[in-house]
């Protein structure tokens, strides 16, 4: 059955998608969307040096991406410019610099399209057996500190007075992001990636009660907009990534007209999820 | 939540290192935290220096002083989220914690309900729980979103909260911010009777002179350093404290009177009796024992 590209594909997606569920609430919570997008572009960066070096290209697609992560760690301490600013700078650079570098390598020949927007051809079996090591590692990680990434979003200050790592939970959320970013290049395509954080957690904050639930609600969310998506895909013969976002959209736009109908039942006056 | 009084909470203080001139030791008094000569400097200029402060067990210490006067540093320092640039300071190791921050929003996107926000740092009994919300007066609000909560309903949340792991030392600052006047005094109270039961170490930082005054065992007026301390009456009268805080604060307690003889600029540098200024770290006593014979410096 896993001859079968179209079902090494669901697999990888729907096993992204579980850890895009967490994952996407915590970037949610703590308004790093931008830094997410930031690792993300930082990818195709990954992909240049992993061609260059020739290494494993999930490989210098998750190292790329933490150096990007912990390079802006250092720049936030400088104070000279905003944290907005930065990201800024390094978002489009990297992303700049990856093209710029790729098309330096004659003897390189890619898709550049699978890379950016995502290709479900191109999921093999030994990306699927990463997605499963992945899968099991980042859930266990973000499982055994839930408490303290939980702490520190609410605020880092009162984590830390009262004994958690608020630092250390923050490092940690940057390599399982970097680590979830490289899995995800192949499915939804580097500029696509945060979408598949985002738009999950968003649609699942108006149903949930809980941190918890909410989790919970964004990875199925996001399973169902990663099936739909790549059966659309298959079905009008479109970029795989695209698809994906656009049916995560359809089903965000839908929980949000049921949100409505049946209102104050849910979660009460107000609806915000960004 | 039930209050224990633990037995032997009197134990003398044998772990903490020598501090040479600390400024508010008591024989017998175990010390829970303590700064030392601390100052913390940002982008320019010092937010605090040379504080000499500490809590013991089963003392409400009080810091008062105008917006901006680094009372919140001292707080963060003692709590060790801010790391001093200057002298040091000392926690006593393995302490539980409670901690209510001047500031704390949590984002909209985050389902948090009341009861959950409870046990953020730390499970707890779900009968413990019923009973901090009970203590603060917030019970019937357990399953509400913290988002939805009144400035003074989230005050009292955030005050349960700390007090429920029944820490060692309880760090609150500004913990009755948009609270009624008469919740204000419950809530004094409230933090009393914790302290009067669980023996616990009290940093608070306030507003409420006249309310804050009457349980505090020792006052700290701060103003980028340590102006004055002492006993509330001690700090009443003390014509530094009278200058931050007008004569109606001072009335509400005696008044013994004496002069200064140097007077802090807004850059952190002192004015002395004499003219001139300098940036030297005098030392204040505990009392702010000033000279004098040199009076007539300030300048406000």
């Amino acid at each position: 059955m896993l001859d079968d590209f179209f079902i090494r594909a669901l697999l990888a997606g729907i096993g992204l998608a579980v850890l895009a569920g967490p994952l996407g609430c915590l970037i949610v919570w703590r308004r790093m969307a931008y830094f997410g997008d930031t690792m993300a572009h930082a990818a195709l960066l990954g992909v240049a040096l992993g061609f260059l070096l020739e290494i494993n290209l999930t490989l210098g697609v998750f190292l790329v991406a933490t150096g990007v992560a912990l390079s802006l760690l250092l720049l936030q301490r400088e104070d000279a410019l905003s944290t907005d600013a930065l990201l800024g700078i390094l978002s489009h650079s990297t992303l700049a610099l990856g093209l710029v570098l790729l098309a330096l390598m004659h003897w390189v020949r890619i898709d550049l399209m699978a890379y950016l927007f995502g290709d479900i051809l191109s999921v093999s079996r030994a990306d699927l057996a990463v997605v499963a090591g992945v899968l099991v590692l980042v859930l266990a990680l973000l499982a055994w500190f839930w408490r303290s990434l939980l702490a520190a979003t609410v605020d880092e200050d009162l984590a830390r007075a009262e004994g958690m790592a608020p630092k250390r939970a923050r490092v940690l959320l940057m390599l399982v992001l970097a680590m979830v970013i490289a899995i995800a290049m192949k499915i939804v395509g580097i500029l696509l990636i945060t979408s598949l954080l985002i738009i999950p957690a968003a649609t699942a904050r108006r149903f949930a009660a809980s941190p918890e639930q909410m989790a919970v609600m964004a990875s199925i969310a996001g399973m169902l907009g990663v099936a739909a998506g790549l059966f659309g895909s298959l079905r009008f013969d479109t970029p795989s990534g695209p698809s994906i976002v656009v049916a995560a959209l359809l089903l965000f736009l839908a929980s949000r007209v049921l949100g409505s109908l049946f209102g104050r039942a849910f979660s009460g006056k107000e609806g915000d999820a960004s | 939540m039930t209050i224990t009084n633990p037995a032997g909470n009197n134990t003398f203080s044998a772990t903490r290192p020598d501090t040479g001139r600390a400024a508010v030791t008591k024989p017998g008094r175990e010390i829970l935290a303590e700064c030392r000569h601390a100052g913390v400097y940002r982008d320019g200029r010092w937010l605090v220096q040379n504080v000499d402060i500490a809590v013991s067990r089963g003392e409400i210490v009080t810091l008062v002083g105008p917006n901006g006067s680094g009372k919140s540093t001292i707080a963060k320092m003692v709590l060790g989220i801010v790391k001093p640039d200057k002298g040091d300071v000392w926690k006593r190791p393995g302490m539980r914690i409670g901690y209510v921050p001047q500031r704390l929003v949590v984002d909209a996107t985050l389902p948090l309900t009341v009861r959950r926000l409870m046990n953020l740092t730390g499970r707890h009994d779900t009968g413990d729980v019923t009973m901090a919300l009970e203590a603060t007066g917030i019970s019937h609000l357990a399953d509400v979103a913290v988002q939805h909560l009144s400035g003074g309903e989230f005050q009292r949340t955030l005050i349960a909260r700390a007090i429920l792991g029944k820490p060692d030392l309880l760090v609150l600052d500004e913990p009755v911010q948009g609270v009624d006047f008469s919740g204000e005094v419950a809530l004094y109270e409230l933090i009393r009777d914790v302290r009067d039961a669980t023996n616990c170490g009290v940093l608070l930082i306030s507003h409420d002179l006249h309310l804050v005054m009457a349980d505090s065992d020792h006052v700290i007026c701060v103003n980028g350093h340590v102006c004055c301390q002492g006993t509330p009456r001690a700090v009443a009268g003390n014509p530094e404290f009278v200058r931050l805080f007008g004569a109606r604060a001072a009335d509400t307690l005696a008044v013994y009177q004496h002069h200064h003889d140097h007077s802090h600029l807004p850059d952190g540098s002192v004015r002395h009796g004499d003219g001139s200024t300098s940036f030297d770290l005098h030392q204040h006593g505990p009392h702010c024992d000033h000279d004098d014979d040199t009076g007539g410096g300030d300048a406000g």
